[in-house]
């Protein structure tokens, strides 16, 4: 199986390598980081998601006193609820799969985080799956979230990583669980060269849900609805644009839904994989991803099978890093 | 700008300047969150916006703590949405009485500079981007004519406004062409608590009320097109345009 080493640490943007694959002339090439926008031309149009990630995961105890770690899959709502995945008694400096099972809750049982934030089930839809209602005012629960909270953290990376490593540049309303990891190397830097050369950057809003439980049946499941809200301007600019280059999967998912469906804001659990023909997209710049991944099967929605394997042992060979805080790979059509 | 509808951040906002904003901003329709280290006066601000029909959140954070910056923006777009209007508000003198330059710890000098200049950098490097990419977007910071005078005792407070001021004007310069606009307003001497803790003996009556003060603000604001990038603004001697 082709497996990228992960980044062990949260690396300064401009230590990320960029990989980049122009699928119609089979190329492939390392190219500087800084020399990103020079990859674009004028009419192009970079789409970015510009969900801020939400400190998501929260250790707290039951009322029988079992520690517990859970991971919201979105912010709590107007009537303070949020979906959740929870975790036995650990971090995740141990494997899922080594972490003491979560205790068994049902609706109505309590759970009290840092803080003197407390939640109250109100339904379980599997062993690892909850939906909680946090008590007191909306006010109260997101202040109290983001004093309490941590980002989802990543059992590659050695040290916690603190909130303002796992936010991209322009983030904006915090709607992802975790970084929509895609658009670290887009620094403002970046983003002001590639205006300069009449280079659009457009923006939409997805809810990237988590990348990995490490739980088998829900993994395999993965991703699930995920939420998305496109500008009325970014859907104009996509429609008339020469290409169009995704920033992330979850732009592909959110722009690939509105070109089936008509939706500017919906949820999607739209799968993309080499079954998929493309409709708005032209090109996607990604993290290194394995091949086993949910991720890797939309790549192959852009690359055909033969390439994306050879690509993967052309970057693997030269110590191109993969998973989140990873390395960067661009796929363009020409 | 249209202040209708917008999300506006004020630190600094549980009394003084930073309150009398907050009321005026709600008051023309925007979604106001403010910040400020005690969670009761904030409180009461914030009531009393909404008693008059106005949209207004409390946020109890330090702006000169690091670890806040995330959760001070974080928490306030989840609940009002992307911001659009921030004022760097928040403000320390120091030790009192303010001592003479000489005598001033250095170590003292940093902590007036985390909350009055780090502090707002962070913010703004934040929201930024994020203003960047939705071409719109107005950073107020709040200034003082001790930024540009000389006067004894006020050592470490002048040198992080005068530093506050330039970091407006580089990064009004390097925002302009993105639709952003950023400022810093001297907003004068006013009755305010923070006032009277630097100049304890000063005529109450010769100053200016911050009510009267926050008006010129929003009308700053609401004219934010036509002020240049990272101009400095007296506000007793602006007039709309």
């Amino acid at each position: 199986m082709l497996a990228f080493e992960p980044a062990r640490t949260a690396r300064p943007v401009r230590k990320t390598r960029l990989f980049v694959l122009r699928v119609a002339a089979r190329d492939m090439r390392e190219r500087e980081l800084v020399d990103l926008p020079k990859l674009f031309d004028e009419g192009d149009v970079i789409v970015v998601n510009d969900a801020a990630t939400l400190p998501a995961s929260l250790f707290g105890q039951t009322a029988r006193g079992a520690s517990v770690e859970i991971r919201l899959l979105a912010p709590p709502n107007d009537t303070r609820e949020a979906d959740a995945v929870i975790f036995g008694a650990g971090d995740w400096r141990t494997p899922t799969e080594h972490r003491a099972p979560p205790p068994l809750l049902g609706a109505g049982d309590t759970l009290v985080f840092g803080t003197g934030l407390e939640a109250v089930v109100v339904s379980r839809t599997s062993d690892r799956r909850l939906r909680i209602r946090f008590e007191r005012s909306r006010d109260d629960v997101i202040a109290s979230l983001y004093r309490a909270g941590h980002p989802v953290q990543y059992a590659h990376i050695r040290e916690p990583l603190p909130l303002w490593e796992v936010q991209n540049v322009y983030a904006s309303e915090p709607w992802a669980v975790e970084m929509p990891s895609a658009g670290r190397p887009l620094d403002f830097g970046a983003l002001d060269a590639l205006r300069k050369r009449g280079v659009a950057i457009a923006r939409l809003t997805h809810s990237a849900g988590l990348s990995s439980i490490s739980d088998h049946a829900l993994d395999a499941s993965l991703p699930w609805v995920e939420r998305y809200r496109i500008p009325e301007e970014t859907a104009a600019l996509v429609g008339s644009a020469k290409r169009v280059i995704a920033v992330g999967t979850s732009v592909v998912r959110a722009l690939e839904s509105h070109a089936a469906t008509g939706k500017l804001s919906a949820t999607t659990d739209l799968r993309i994989d080499s079954r998929h023909e493309l409709r708005a997209v032209d090109g996607l710049l990604t993290g290194m991803h394995d091949a086993t991944t949910s991720h890797a099967d939309l790549l192959s929605a852009f690359v055909p099978p033969d390439l994306l394997n050879e690509a993967s042992r052309w970057a693997l060979a030269r110590g191109f890093l993969g998973h989140e805080l990873g390395d960067s790979c661009l796929i363009l059509d020409r | 700008m249209d202040i209708r509808g917008k999300a506006a951040l004020v630190t600094g906002g549980s009394r003084g300047l930073g309150a009398a904003l907050g009321e005026a901003l709600a008051k023309r329709g925007a979604r106001v969150v403010l910040v400020a280290r005690d969670q009761g006066p904030l409180v009461t601000v914030v009531a009393k916006i909404k008693s008059e029909g106005g949209e207004a959140h409390a946020l109890a954070f330090d702006v000169g703590d690091k670890e806040a910056a995330h959760r001070i923006t974080g928490a306030a777009a989840a609940l009002v949405g992307p911001i659009d209007i921030v004022v760097h508000n928040a403000s320390t003198l120091g030790p009192l009485p303010m001592p003479f330059v000489l005598d001033t710890a250095c170590e003292d000098l940093e902590a007036v500079l985390q909350t009055n200049l780090v502090g707002p950098m962070r913010i703004d490097k934040i929201v930024g981007g994020s203003m960047v990419l939705r071409k719109t977007g107005v950073i107020v910071s709040v200034s003082s004519d001790a930024a540009v005078s000389g006067y004894p005792q006020w050592g470490a407070y002048g040198v992080s406004k005068a530093a506050l001021d330039q970091l407006g004007r580089v990064l009004g310069a390097e925002l302009a062409d993105h639709g952003v606009r950023v400022f810093s307003v001297d907003p004068g001497e006013m009755d305010t608590q923070m006032h009277a803790d630097a100049m304890p003996d000063a005529d109450r009556a010769t100053l200016a009320r911050p009510e009267r003060v926050a008006e010129t603000f929003v009308a700053m604001i609401e004219s934010a097109e036509t002020i240049a990038p990272g101009a400095r603004l007296i506000a007793s001697e602006w007039r709309r345009s």
